[in-house]
């Protein structure tokens, strides 16, 4: 195989990565005024990606890098082409990561809802626009000669694209819900299995639509049957979510629940990778020539070799600790573990100065 | 402005911003792996105590420098795909390595850290701390790798075909000489700044709150006062090896740093002027003789290549343009670095005078009322010098992007218009100014909150019941 198109399947293995794991953030930060009915359950919610979500995010990072070192072009192309969603993006994910950490720290009601606020726009608005990103890379984009996108902001929301986004959303929602049920206990544990049901539902109609559009536009072999896959580890997960638990009556399957979402969200990705090779970012204007491909887009082979050899050794040992952490806290959390407000500090002894 | 104006507004702010967080989290990590080592070694609680209250600082400012680290990767493809699509055969490797080896472990290590407490085995978790630390340290050593290959290009060859520079030995990218003496300088730079906070905070304690903690909060005057003098000396040290390796791969920086217009030998070393420093009128000077000889060749009287000189050299080389970088910038913004580091050490020299043979500041003194000033302003000095700091490195080395290869003026992206960066500029400024506030205002909050109440919780019936040791 050529190293370049070993390095299009590790980069597909990035965001495979990225979006199963930050996916169910998302899905817990968008579902955070839906599920959590009091500042306990909203804590109780957080704190379930709490230790996690930021090591998710670099998922997000490590692909960006790969992209940068592994196809300059696709990189320079997309990330210059797609600058206002990618700007949008970008606020987004400050937002959220700054709420994660700063809530907690004042206790005012009105600072938490602040927060609270942050947290929903900043999980919503990416879970939105990376459908709407990778939806405008599998069907292509106005490119010239140079690689360079000619388009706007109103080429990439085409209709097709918002189909992408709203399908990600729905994914990403179901997948927080049933995350949540698999790592809480008590009330917020049932109300999580069942909107995940209803969820669910929504999540199969926007996912078989969209990429049954995206496999009538172009249709390889191993796009086909990934979507097909995917479609079925999706309803197979919630069917899961609606199985009493063998070990706790009042409880799901939702260990394999989650495994059904997760599974489907990466076959889902990986079609749309699948659909995408050999090219990398095809372009709608003169696409013989205008397009980027795995072989146009890449760096020399020594970079490449590099990299894999950096790869190879150091993936595994991110997956290793990574899977560690998630061993470490896999406990259940409900409302009675969450210790009580840090009292507020100490009245100020002396002057400012 | 055109949009490549904007961009490198965007990249100045945006960088110079996203470098307030990160020397602190550099520092302050090693030093509160510290303290816990200090606990975990001795059992005194001053120590668990000093580690929570610095761990918070840390915590706080490590989230702003996380997702502001976002904005500097992705900056990269959406403001200069020119540049990107130019230099990422060799500069994207390093971006790609610093994320898989120290993005992921800084991130998962810290997640652990923070919430780990009840769940990991004592050693297991103070691992976890030093793991963070040098997790940072890695991070700083491949992005400054990438730094150092954009002053001094080694390791590739440009293929006139696909018109982009190509990588041929990454060991050398990797061993590049200015990556090798830029790497120390700016840790050194990152424990000089979270010594001065360490120092400063507790410094404060001691003053206003006398009799609350003592013990401990001297220990930190200590441990900050000296971490902040040792790291300057480091910084001396290594900036004058580094201003040397300046002069001689990138000349024309050395003169624009010292104004010096016309070629000279010995040279003399500008303290401060008054003037335009164009270069068109004499300007005064005050001069200390042939040291500027020694700062850039190690004799004292070696010659120094003026900006008239090597613009001349540098036309003839590259064609026709103007190969000198803003004069004005690059001569204050060098002395401004000193200048700020070098009060930086002395602040800290005072305090740990006044805290000498276990003396304490005495509140009515007039003399504490100076030292509380020096106090509160001491952690902001580092901060100023690592700014000045970059922004001298950085503008030294226009009108170049890549020293000698590419110029910034054709690096910007064509796809982005001058309103797509006028509105990210708009949005970052404004968002990274409201966060700043709010930081800002944490920071002094649990600064001044002192140390915290670390008696363990009651014993729980059974681990399920037990509540989080930390929870958002």
């Amino acid at each position: 195989m050529e190293l370049s198109t070993l390095w299009f399947l590790l980069i597909a293995l990035l965001f495979i990565g990225y979006f199963v794991l930050e996916g169910f953030d998302f899905g817990v930060g968008m579902l955070l005024p839906v599920l959590g009915r009091d500042e306990r359950e909203r804590r109780v919610m957080i704190n379930t990606i709490g230790p996690v979500w930021d090591g998710n995010e670099v998922w997000l990072i490590t692909a960006g890098g790969a992209m940068f070192a592994a196809f300059p072009e696709w990189y320079a192309s997309l990330f210059s082409g797609f600058y206002l969603p990618l700007l949008l993006i970008l606020l987004a994910l400050i937002l959220r990561g700054v709420a994660f950490e700063y809530r907690g720290k004042r206790p005012a009601a009105s600072w938490k809802r602040r927060w609270d606020w942050c947290i929903v726009f900043g999980s919503a608005v990416p879970a939105f626009l990376w459908g709407v990103a990778f939806a405008n890379i599998v069907r292509g984009v106005p490119l010239n000669a140079e690689h360079d996108y000619t388009g706007n902001l109103f080429t990439l929301l085409n209709l097709y694209a918002v189909l992408g986004g709203l399908t990600t959303v729905a994914l990403f929602l179901t997948h927080g819900a049933i995350f949540i049920a698999l790592k809480t206990v008590g009330g917020i544990r049932h109300r999580a299995n069942l909107l995940a049901e209803r969820l669910g539902v929504f999540a199969v109609l926007a996912a078989a639509l969209f990429l049954g559009v995206t496999l009538l536009r172009r249709a390889t072999p191993a796009a086909v049957v990934l979507a097909v896959l995917a479609a079925l580890c999706l309803i197979g997960g919630l069917i899961a979510n609606r199985m009493p638990s063998r070990t706790d009556p009042a409880g799901r399957r939702e260990g394999w629940a989650f495994v059904g979402t997760a599974a489907a969200i990466a076959l889902a990705v990986a079609s749309l990778f699948a659909d995408l090779y050999p090219f990398v970012l095809p372009s709608t204007v003169d696409p013989l020539t205008n397009s980027l491909t795995v072989g146009n887009a890449s760096s020399t082979p020594y970079t490449l070799k590099i990299m894999t050899w950096v790869a190879v050794v150091f993936t595994p040992l991110v997956l290793l600790y990574q899977g560690w952490t998630y061993w470490v806290f896999r406990r259940r959390i409900g409302t009675s573990h969450i210790p009580e407000e840090p009292a507020p500090a100490p009245a100020s002894g002396g002057r400012a100065v | 402005m055109d949009a490549t104006d904007l961009a490198r507004w965007q990249f100045g702010i945006t960088t110079v911003y996203h470098f307030l967080f990160v020397p602190i989290t550099i520092g302050l990590s090693f030093l509160v792996a510290g303290f816990q080592t200090a606990w975990s070694r001795t059992g005194d609680e001053k120590w668990l105590k000093l580690t929570k209250f610095y761990g918070k600082l840390l915590l706080i400012n490590f989230a702003m420098g996380v997702v502001t680290g976002l904005v500097q990767e992705f900056q990269f493809g959406m403001n200069w795909s020119g540049y990107s699509r130019f230099v990422g055969d060799i500069f994207g490797a390093p971006l790609a390595m610093e994320a898989l080896l120290a993005f992921f472990l800084e991130s998962t290590f810290l997640g652990l850290w923070i919430f780990g407490w009840d769940r990991l085995p004592k050693r297991i978790h103070l691992a976890c701390i030093w793991i963070v630390a040098v997790g940072t340290v890695l991070s700083a050593s491949f992005i400054l790798a990438a730094n150092s290959w954009m002053q001094n290009p080694v390791g590739f060859r440009i293929n006139p075909e696909r018109g982009r520079a190509e990588l041929t030995d990454f060991g050398a990218v990797l061993t590049n000489k200015v990556a090798l003496i830029t790497i120390p300088h700016t840790v050194a730079g990152a424990f000089l700044t979270a010594g001065a906070l360490v120092a400063a905070v507790a410094m404060w304690h001691l003053v206003r709150r006398p009799g609350r903690d003592t013990g401990a909060f001297r220990s930190a005057v200590k441990l900050g006062s000296w971490t902040t003098l040792v790291a300057m000396a480091a910084l001396l040290i290594t900036g004058d090896v580094q201003g040397k390796i300046m002069t001689e791969v990138q000349p024309m920086k050395m003169a624009a740093a010292e104004a010096l217009y016309t070629t000279e030998q010995p040279a003399p070393f500008s303290l401060f002027t008054i003037g335009t420093l164009d270069g068109s009128r004499p300007v005064w000077s005050l001069d200390v003789p042939r040291v500027l000889s020694f700062l850039a060749t190690g004799t004292f009287d070696g010659r120094v290549q003026g900006v008239n000189d090597l613009q001349a050299e540098y036309a003839a080389r590259f064609g026709p343009g103007n190969y000198a970088p803003n004069i004005p910038v690059t001569y204050w913004s060098f002395r401004l670095m000193i200048g700020f580091g070098v009060l930086a050490a002395l602040f800290a020299l005072w305090a740990l005078w006044a805290i000498r043979k276990g003396r304490s500041p005495a509140p009515e003194r007039r003399g504490t009322r100076f030292l509380m000033w020096a106090m509160i302003t001491l952690p902001l000095m580092p901060l100023a010098a690592n700014s000045f700091g970059w922004i001298f490195t950085e503008m030294g080395r226009q009108p170049w992007i890549v020293f000698g290869q590419m110029k910034t003026a054709v690096a910007a992206s064509p796809a982005a218009s001058s309103g797509d960066v006028i509105t990210s500029l708009i949005v970052y400024t404004v968002l990274y100014g409201v966060l700043a506030v709010v930081e800002v205002g944490l920071l002094l909050h649990y600064a001044r909150a002192g140390l915290p109440d670390v008696t363990p919780p009651p014993p729980a019936e059974s681990d399920e019941d037990r509540p989080l040791a930390f929870a958002y």
